[in-house]
C-alpha cells in the first residue's frame, strides 16, 4: 500500500487513493482531498463529513448513502447535489473513510 | 426440553432443519419452523422462467414435503419477535417461545419504495420485476408479446438477492431477441447504482466488455429517485432520465417487515451479526441465516449453503457451552448465465474477488472461472436437480464451504 504525502505529512493510502488509517485524518487533508476531486466544501458539506466520521467510530463501516439519510438527516438527492454524480464514494474519500461496500 | 424455533422455511430454514435434526437429540431439542405460506420456490428458476426455459409449476413444491420428521411446521404469518422474554408471535396472537431462535426470513423486492413504480398504470403492464413468481410470469407473457422498443433493465439500489441475476438478464434477453430474429428492433440498456457492471473490479471489466460486446448500453452511477409513470421514464437523484418502453427493474429489496417490528434491524430490515458465526449482535439466542442477515456476502442460496455447514458445527458447541470452532469468511459460488447456452462461473469470498483461472469439482471435473463455456451453464441448469434432492435437504455437496484459491489465477496489483 503506498505512502503519500499530503497537507505535508504521510498517509497512507489504497490503490484508488483512499486513507486507510481512520487516525491520520484531520480537516486539513480533507481540504485537500476534497480539492482534489474538485469539491468546494461549505458547512453543508462538512456536516456530513462529521457524521461520517463519528458514525464510522460506532459502526465500524462507512454509512451508505440511505444511512446518511435516515440516520444523518440529509436526503439523497441533497448528497447529490453536494457531492455530483458519486456521493457515496466521493464522501468517503473525503471523509478518509472506506469505500462504501458497494455490496457484493 | 429444549425448544429451537426456525423463522422462515425457505432456502435457508429448509437447509438448517434438517442438518439439526440430524445432530439434536430427539429427546433433547424440539424443533419448530414457522412459515407464512406451503409454496417453496426455486428462486433461481425465475431468472429463466421469462424466457420459456421453465414453466411456473416447474419452479413449486410443498414445503412441508422438505421439513424431516421430528419438525414440527406451523404454518402462519409472524408478526414479531420479542427477544427480551424469548418468544415469537404469530400474526393470529399465538405466542411460540425458544431458547434458541434462528431467523431466516430472506428478503423480498419492495416496488413500493420507489415513487412511480408500483403505479396501476405501468406495474406489470410495461413495469416489471422476476423476482417473484407472479412477476416473472407476467414478464414472459410480455416478452413473448413484445414487438420491440427499448428495454431498460435497473437495479435500484445495493444490496440485491443474487446480484448478477440483472446482468444474466440482460445476456439472456439480447439472445432472446436475436435468435427470435428481432435483435435489431430491440434497444437494451442496463441502469445500475454502481459504477461499473458488476461489484468487484476484475469480474466487472471482465462482464462489462461481455455488455459491450452485445451493444447492451450501461448507465452507470444511477440512483433512481423516481418512475415517471405517464412519461415512461426513469428519473435519478441527479435529474438524468431514461426512458423506456418495457422496464425489467429489480426494487428495494429490504428484509421482511416482521424485522422492523421486531425493532432489530438496520435500515433495509437487516439484521446486525457477527459476519463469521452469524450470532445476533444484540441477543445471545438468536442467530441469522441466509438473506436476512447483514453480513456483507452475496445474497445466494449457496453462501446460505456453505454458511450453514459450518453453522450447525457450531451451534452445537455453542449450546453446550463450548466455544464455536469455525469462522465463515463470505464464500460465494455463483453461475451467471450469458446466453446461448454458456455460462461463467465466479467463485470468492470477503477478502478475494472472483478471479479467473479453473474451478476443481471433483467427479465433474474443472469448470472455468470468470469465462463463457458450455459446461457452465449445463451446472445451472443441473442446479436445479441439485437444489430440490440435495441443497435443501441438507446433504454433503462436494463443494468445501471455505473458499480455496485451488486453480484460481491472483491478480498481481502494481
Ligand atoms: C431471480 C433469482 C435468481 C437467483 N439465482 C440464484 C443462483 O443462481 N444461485 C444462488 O445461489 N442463489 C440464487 N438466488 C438467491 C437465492 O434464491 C436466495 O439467496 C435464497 O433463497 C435465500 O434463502 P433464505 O432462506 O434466506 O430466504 P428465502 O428462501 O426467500 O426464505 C425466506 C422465507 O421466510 C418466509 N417469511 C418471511 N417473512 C415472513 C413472515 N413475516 N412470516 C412468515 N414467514 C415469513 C418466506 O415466506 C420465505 O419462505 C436467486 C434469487 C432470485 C430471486
Amino acid at each position: 500500500m503506498p505512502v503519500i504525502e499530503i497537507a505535508g505529512k504521510p498517509i497512507n493510502v489504497n490503490e484508488e487513493g483512499f486513507l486507510t488509517k481512520y487516525d491520520e485524518w484531520d480537516e486539513e487533508i480533507a481540504k485537500v482531498l476534497a480539492a482534489q476531486i474538485e469539491i468546494e466544501m461549505t458547512e453543508a458539506h462538512w456536516n456530513i463529513i462529521k457524521f461520517l466520521r463519528a458514525d464510522f467510530k460506532t459502526q465500524g463501516e462507512t454509512a451508505t448513502a440511505r444511512r446518511v439519510q435516515s440516520v444523518g438527516g440529509v436526503p439523497v438527492k441533497e448528497q447529490f447535489v453536494l457531492f455530483p454524480k458519486k456521493p457515496a464514494k466521493k464522501m468517503a474519500y473525503i471523509a478518509g473513510l472506506p469505500k462504501p461496500k458497494g455490496c457484493v | 426440553m429444549k425448544r429451537l424455533v426456525v423463522l422462515g422455511g425457505g432456502t435457508a430454514g429448509t437447509m438448517v432443519v434438517n442438518k439439526l435434526r440430524k445432530k439434536l437429540k430427539d429427546e433433547e431439542w424440539s424443533i419448530t419452523v414457522i412459515d407464512k405460506d406451503n409454496d417453496h420456490i426455486y428462486q433461481p428458476g425465475l431468472l429463466l422462467l421469462p424466457f420459456g426455459v421453465y414453466r411456473p409449476e416447474e419452479l413449486v413444491k410443498k414445503r412441508a414435503h422438505f421439513f424431516p420428521r421430528g419438525v414440527k411446521f406451523i404454518q402462519s404469518a409472524i408478526d414479531k419477535i420479542v427477544p427480551e422474554s424469548n418468544h415469537v408471535l404469530l400474526a393470529g396472537g399465538q405466542i411460540i417461545e425458544y431458547d434458541q431462535l434462528v431467523i431466516a426470513t430472506g428478503t423480498s423486492p419492495r416496488p413500493d419504495q420507489t415513487p412511480g413504480m408500483d403505479d396501476p398504470a405501468i406495474w406489470r403492464k410495461s413495469v416489471f420485476d422476476f423476482f417473484t413468481l407472479e412477476g416473472s410470469t407476467a414478464l414472459r407473457d410480455a416478452l413473448t408479446a413484445w414487438s420491440g422498443g427499448r428495454l431498460v433493465i435497473h437495479i435500484t439500489e445495493m444490496p440485491i438477492k443474487c446480484p448478477v441475476a440483472p446482468l444474466e438478464f440482460a445476456f439472456l434477453a439480447d439472445a432472446f431477441f436475436e435468435e427470435r430474429k428481432m435483435r435489431d428492433d430491440v434497444e437494451i440498456i442496463y441502469v445500475t447504482p454502481l459504477e461499473g457492471a458488476f461489484t468487484k473490479p476484475t469480474a466487472s471489466k471482465r462482464l462489462g466488455t461481455m455488455l459491450e460486446d452485445r451493444n447492451i448500453k450501461l448507465e452507470p452511477d444511477f440512483m433512481v429517485d423516481h418512475i415517471d409513470p405517464e412519461a415512461k421514464t426513469l428519473v435519478s437523484m441527479d435529474e438524468r432520465e431514461v426512458p423506456f418502453d418495457l422496464l425489467v427493474t429489480i426494487p428495494l429489496n429490504m428484509g421482511d417487515d416482521l424485522i422492523a417490528r421486531s425493532g432489530m434491524g438496520n435500515d433495509l430490515n437487516y439484521v446486525p451479526v457477527d459476519k463469521e458465526t452469524f450470532l445476533s449482535k444484540s441477543y445471545s439466542n438468536v442467530f441469522v441465516l441466509g438473506d436476512a442477515s447483514d453480513i456483507p456476502a452475496s445474497k445466494a442460496g449457496s453462501v446460505a449453503h456453505f454458511a450453514i455447514e459450518l453453522f450447525t458445527e457450531n451451534f452445537v458447541d455453542y449450546v453446550e457451552g463450548r466455544t464455536m470452532k469455525h469462522r465463515f469468511d463470505g464464500h460465494a459460488n455463483c453461475f451467471i448465465e450469458s446466453g446461448h447456452g454458456k455460462g461463467l462461473l465466479i467463485d470468492f469470498n470477503y477478502t478475494t474477488e472472483p478471479l479467473t483461472g479453473k474451478f476443481p469439482i471433483p467427479v465433474i471435473g474443472p469448470l472455468p472461472l470468470l469465462k463463457e463455456s458450455r459446461l457452465n451453464h449445463m451446472g445451472k441448469l443441473a442446479f436445479r436437480w441439485i437444489y430440490w434432492n440435495m441443497l435443501i435437504k441438507g446433504r454433503r455437496i462436494p463443494i468445501p464451504a471455505l473458499m480455496s484459491m485451488a486453480g484460481k489465477h491472483q491478480v498481481t496489483t502494481k
